[in-house]
């Protein structure tokens, strides 16, 4: 045995234990944007791409900086921003108090799970003339719009997270005599933040969505109302310009997610 | 005060759990209480600790209430049921605010617990940073801190290793010695059970019934590793437990 393992190696045992475990990796994410935008560049400088399919990244920067030294971006996206965090800021507080409703007591899971189940599904763009007849074309059917589209996606992933909350942790609560407010407010409620916080980034994004779209319905200021005029127009630079800003919008509310979790959430293993 | 369980019986369902038991918990005894797996340890615990009501039959509470005592039945759970996002000082705290004891009082019940439970320099530390011998040790901290008449315990000692077991054993019978409390100590370690118990409690297969109550004498402080007499106890115990526990898992099969 001593001999053979002298005139071979021993080999090495394989290592197999690498992946599923994500780490951060932050310039991976910008480095995709920038290869992708220099190919877009690149092919729209060469003709390889006609500018009818795609405008030059760099005329989009330019028509952006245009808008910018008019003010005009301002005027179109203080608008945009205030109806966003208005409305979802309704429509996510009104979701997880629902949802922790629907989480806690079985009546209410009872009424209103099915309720939700049923809601979800509408495109809420569908009703978005439905809302200007109830609210009017100004402010708030956008507010309602955008409130009730977040409003669902809110409940489901706020009382997925109250089921999952440990409960020997609740029970524990009991056994110290805690009050029910106080299980909830510091228990519960903590125990679901993480899931709750996660079916914020899918809130958001549907309310971007569907700011554009009541935007685009009839505002005179706002985002969806500036890529509506631009894609009318054929003004390809404008529409993307638009489609931008919304992306960024998007990236900076991912982002901020994403800072609460860091900062809420660092307790967890 | 004492506790007294009178004819407790319970069913789940059709399955009865629990049939007729009844019991004296003196104060300041430890009550150790065994029995093969799903012979309804813990449901008996959960009645004395009033999280769930027995079928038929009643937990009694003999004597006044201690008047320091924030909440007379405290649990100390097997998977520690610490607040992940609270450090080890919030953990504790969370039981005493409900009882309005907030700032400098509570800091001061906080930091005698720590104390007594050797966890001084952790007040400030997450659970996911402590092993899980220290995780009990808060557990059992938090549970002195709102000074319990009595402790119950459902197998605090089970998650841990033997070494960490070994130690914590200790600090409990250090504990008691320096203050005695009452205790409902429910266990699969035997060995544990002779260690701590004034009084052990063997309960049958399920249904479980008391099948013998073994009483211990020597002092808990001088039960130390390798006692002859506790070796005898243990022994002894295992020979009744022997037969539950062989029956007990033929019956599983038989399902
Ligand atoms: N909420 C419940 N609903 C239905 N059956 C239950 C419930 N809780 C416990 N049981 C059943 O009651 C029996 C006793 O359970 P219990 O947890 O009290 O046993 P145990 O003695 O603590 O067991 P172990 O030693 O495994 O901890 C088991 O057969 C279990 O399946
Ligand atoms: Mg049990």
């Amino acid at each position: 045995m001593s001999d053979k393992l002298n005139v071979e190696r021993p080999e090495v045992v394989k290592y197999r234990g690498g992946g599923f475990a994500p780490k951060p990796h932050r310039w991976v994410g910008l480095a995709v944007f920038v290869v992708l935008i220099l190919m877009v560049e690149l092919g729209t400088q060469t003709g390889f791409i006609s500018n009818l399919t795609l405008p030059k990244p760099s005329d989009v920067l330019i028509t952006f900086s245009e808008l910018y030294e008019s003010g005009l971006l301002w005027q179109h996206l203080i608008p945009s921003l205030s109806r966003l965090v208005i409305g979802s800021i309704i429509g996510i507080s009104l979701g997880v108090s629902v949802g922790i409703m629907i989480g806690l007591f079985s009546y209410v899971r009872a009424g209103l799970v099915p309720l939700v189940a049923a809601l979800f599904p509408i495109p809420k763009i569908a009703l978005l003339p439905l809302f200007v007849i109830w609210f009017g074309i100004d402010e708030t059917s956008k507010y309602a719009l955008i409130a009730f589209g977040t409003f669902t996606p809110t409940v489901v992933a706020t009382y997925g997270a109250v089921d999952n909350v440990d409960r020997t942790l609740i029970r524990m609560g009991q056994s110290f005599g805690l009050s029910w407010f106080s299980i909830v407010r510091k228990i519960v409620f903590p125990g679901a933040l993480a899931g709750i916080l996660s079916g914020l980034r899918i809130s958001i994004a549907i309310a971007i969505i569907l700011l554009v779209a009541a935007e685009m319905l009839g505002a005179e200021y706002g985002i969806g109302a500036y890529i509506l005029e631009a894609g009318s127009l054929y003004d390809l630079e404008r529409l993307f310009v638009g489609v931008v800003i919304l992306s960024v919008i998007g990236l900076l509310m991912s982002a901020f997610i994403g800072y609460f979790e860091r900062k809420l959430l660092n307790w967890r293993v | 005060m004492d506790i007294q369980l009178s004819n407790i019986c319970h069913s789940y369902g059709s399955v009865e759990v629990i049939k007729n038991i009844s019991f004296n918990i003196e104060s300041g005894k430890i009550v150790c209480i065994v029995g093969p797996s799903g012979c309804g340890k813990s449901t008996l615990l959960r009645f004395i600790g009033g999280l769930e009501r027995p079928t038929s039959g009643e937990v009694l509470q003999l004597g006044a209430v201690p008047k320091d005592s924030l909440n007379p039945m405290t649990f100390v759970f097997q998977d520690f049921a610490l607040l992940p996002w609270r450090t080890v000082g919030g953990n504790i705290s969370l039981v005493l605010e409900d009882h309005g004891i907030r700032g400098a009082k509570a800091n001061k019940i906080i930091d005698d617990v720590l104390s007594r439970t050797n966890l001084a320099d952790f007040k400030n530390a997450l659970p996911k940073q402590l092993s899980g011998g220290m995780k009990q040790r808060v557990a059992i901290a938090r549970a002195l801190a709102v000074n319990p008449a009595v402790m119950l315990l459902d197998e605090p000692l089970s998650a841990l290793d033997s070494q960490t077991r070994e130690l914590l054993i200790d600090d409990l019978v250090d504990l008691w010695s320096k203050k005695p409390f009452t205790a409902v100590y429910v266990t699969h370690n035997l060995e544990e059970a002779v260690r701590l118990g004034h009084s052990i409690l063997v309960l049958s297969r399920r249904p479980g019934e008391i099948r013998e109550v073994v009483t211990i004498d020597i002092p808990l402080k001088d039960r130390g590793y390798g006692n002859a007499e506790l070796e005898k106890q243990r022994k002894y115990l295992w020979e009744i437990m022997r037969n539950e526990a062989k029956a007990a898992d033929l019956e599983l099969i038989n399902v």
